[in-house]
């Protein structure tokens, strides 16, 4: 459930370019005005409001925001800004560009979207940066992770509900038999996460629960440090509890004395459309602190103000 | 035999080719008409076709079923030429799968064809058969050195710009030259080797195009000629930089004597899913290859309306 409130009468989008031009003209910028247009304008609008502002100003609209503002703010309106696509295929990029093993951005877009989803990220990639994802995340991963990431980004997984209850026995049993062995990185543990399908890998760890008295994930707690397993985990609980797991991100983004803000970006822009509601609702629950406070506490400026309104707060 | 025999027992697949002549079999209708014994002639000299069983010469049962898949070849090819080109790839790559098919057919399919188009197929697969098309590859070819190579062929989704980083380029025909090196010639060592797979599943064919003919420069020999001993590795890196060259070589092995049914089957496919796409530089590269025109190769090998259909889609008869 998203948190993005859009008003009732929304503006024409040649009123919402003007204005927005304003936001830029003259000495300094009009952050304010900036935030709560695009902050309350959903995907459809944004895209409209960029080609009206091209077509109108002969500049696209990210340029004249990365001219006329920075930082934390920066970052976020123009994730905020960019289609969903266009959006994770810029996050991946720089997480492949950066890669390092405890980077889970890329298993965040791999597994907390839909198939259809996930191949609009890889279009919009080829489109973006002349190279396709699967190519940039298996030339800067390395070993096991590359093992495990090329095949994750690259799958396009049947989405229907469909489930082989024989399949589901028989996989859960090789995944035990192969983490009991310590075999985390093993071809077939690997063949079953990245191929088979959601619903098929939400009856395989049920029936791995049923049969083994505990949940897939407690088998995969080992060295903290060991970050191949935290990733494996990661992309089991993307599957198997996207919003909780997103809590975690926002929550650790939070957390400790500074502030992650890259990844509060990312978990804010990346789902303030599509669940932020109900990871708002688990952080909540796990804090007892209400996420809109957290994040208020912990950013300030503009940066804040939009998050905020992304939030849904008024 | 008599001229007639003969030419009827050819039509009858009898001397081997592809196809039946089904105007050869009519016109015998009407000239043997009422005319037993020349039957009764034409089964006695059909040795494969029919045995002596007493006073009758009865069919083999072998030959029956020949028979049958031969008068079904014209049939086939028109039933994968009226498919939707997505269905067609799904159901081509669904029976490599559960039929046992040649791996080969996959490496075609997931190699050929542009991005847009596998991604097509895929999708199809998916609306057919209820599973992904990389879950069923993984699945088959789990214990087989080229599980990796082949699901992430299927997988990819490559960049189909002409831009190509040619230092990339140079330091990955070191890299592949690496891998050749340490494989040692040793069976499916190479195919499963992780530079070779990274680079053949994920670069864009345009860069692959490159990165081989810097191999040819720094390694003195064409990559296809020391990947020898994998069959799958080679399919794949022809299918991705000289795809004419492959098709042209399928042809001629199906067309070739004691050719045996997946070769055969592969005249139709390959006529069927290039007729549109590249079947002119097939022909060239047929030319180039065998120095005989492919429509005089498949004009003297099939029959009837295969024949005729075999001859369209090949383009015969353009330059």
């Amino acid at each position: 459930m998203a948190t993005l409130k859009v008003p009732a009468a929304v503006p024409a989008v040649a009123d919402d370019c003007e204005q927005l031009r304003k936001a830029f003209e003259g000495w300094g910028t009009n952050e304010e005005l900036i935030i709560s247009i695009l902050g309350h304008r959903d995907a459809a609008q944004r895209r409209a409001i960029r080609r009206a502002y091209a077509e109108t100003y002969g500049q696209e609209l990210l340029r004249s925001i990365t001219d006329e503002i920075s930082g934390d703010f920066e970052r976020a309106v123009i994730l905020w800004t960019l289609d969903p696509a266009e959006r994770d295929a810029v996050l991946a990029n720089e997480a492949a560009r950066k890669w390092q093993p405890g980077n889970r951005v890329l298993v965040e877009i791999a597994c907390a979207r839909s198939s259809a989803q996930l191949f609009a990220v890889r279009q919009a990639y080829h489109d973006r940066f002349k190279h396709s994802l699967e190519e940039d995340v298996a030339a800067h991963a390395t070993g096991d992770f590359r093992k495990l990431l090329v095949p994750l980004v690259t799958a396009y997984r049947y989405e229907g509900q469909e489930v082989n209850t024989r399949l589901a026995h028989s996989e859960a049993k090789i995944l035990h038999e192969k983490i009991h062995h310590k075999k985390y990185s093993d071809d077939e543990i690997i063949r079953i996460l990245t191929t088979r399908s959601k619903a098929q890998l939400l009856a395989t760890f049920n029936y791995y629960n049923d049969e083994y008295g505990h949940r897939i994930n407690k088998d995969l707690k080992g060295d903290p440090k060991d970050e191949f397993l935290q990733t494996l985990r990661a992309v089991i609980r993307c599957f198997t509890c996207p919003e909780r797991y997103l809590e975690k991100v926002a929550r650790q983004a939070i957390a400790g004395l500074g502030t992650d803000e890259n990844a509060l970006t990312r978990v804010i822009t990346t789902r303030a459309e599509v669940d932020l509601k109900l990871i708002a609702e688990a952080y909540q629950k796990r804090n007892s602190v209400p996420l809109e406070r957290a994040v208020a506490g912990d950013t300030s400026g503009d940066y804040e103000r939009l998050l905020l309104a992304l939030l849904g707060q008024e | 035999m008599t001229e007639e025999v003969q030419q009827l027992t050819r039509a009858f697949s009898g001397l081997g080719g592809l196809g039946v002549d089904e105007s050869t079999m009519v016109s015998a209708l009407s000239r043997w008409r009422k005319q037993p014994e020349k039957r009764s002639g034409f089964r006695k000299s059909f040795q494969g076709f029919f045995r002596s069983h007493g006073e009758m010469d009865r069919c083999e049962e072998d030959y029956m079923l020949y028979l049958a898949s031969e008068f079904a070849r014209f049939k086939n090819l028109m039933v994968l030429w009226a498919m939707h080109p997505w269905e067609r790839d799904a159901r081509l790559a669904h029976h490599v799968l559960h039929q046992a098919h040649p791996a080969a057919i996959v490496v075609e399919v997931a190699c050929t064809r542009s991005a847009e188009e596998l991604l097509g197929a895929r999708r199809a697969y998916q609306a057919l058969f209820h599973h992904s098309l990389e879950e069923d590859v993984a699945y088959r070819a789990r214990d087989k050195p080229y599980c990796n190579l082949l699901v992430g062929l299927v997988s990819a989704y490559r960049y189909e710009g002409p831009r190509v980083n040619e230092e990339v380029a140079r330091a990955e025909a070191k890299a592949l030259g690496a891998a050749v090196k340490s494989a040692g010639g040793v069976a499916g060592k190479l195919v499963a080797n992780d530079e070779v797979v990274r680079v053949l599943t994920t670069r864009s064919k345009p860069h692959l195009v490159e990165t081989f003919k810097y191999y040819k420069e720094i390694h003195a020999r064409h990559i296809e000629q020391d990947l020898n001993k994998d069959e799958t590795l080679l399919e794949a890196v022809l299918c991705l930089a000289a795809p004419a060259k492959y098709f042209s070589g399928v042809m001629e092995a199906g067309l070739r004597d004691g050719a045996d049914n997946h070769a055969k089957d592969a005249l139709t496919r390959v006529a069927v899913t290039r007729s549109d796409a590249d079947m002119d530089e097939i022909r060239a590269a047929y030319q180039e290859q065998f120095g005989a025109k492919l429509e005089d190769a498949v004009a003297a090998k099939a029959h009837g309306h295969y024949r005729d259909a075999l001859l369209s889609l090949v383009g015969a008869g353009e330059s």
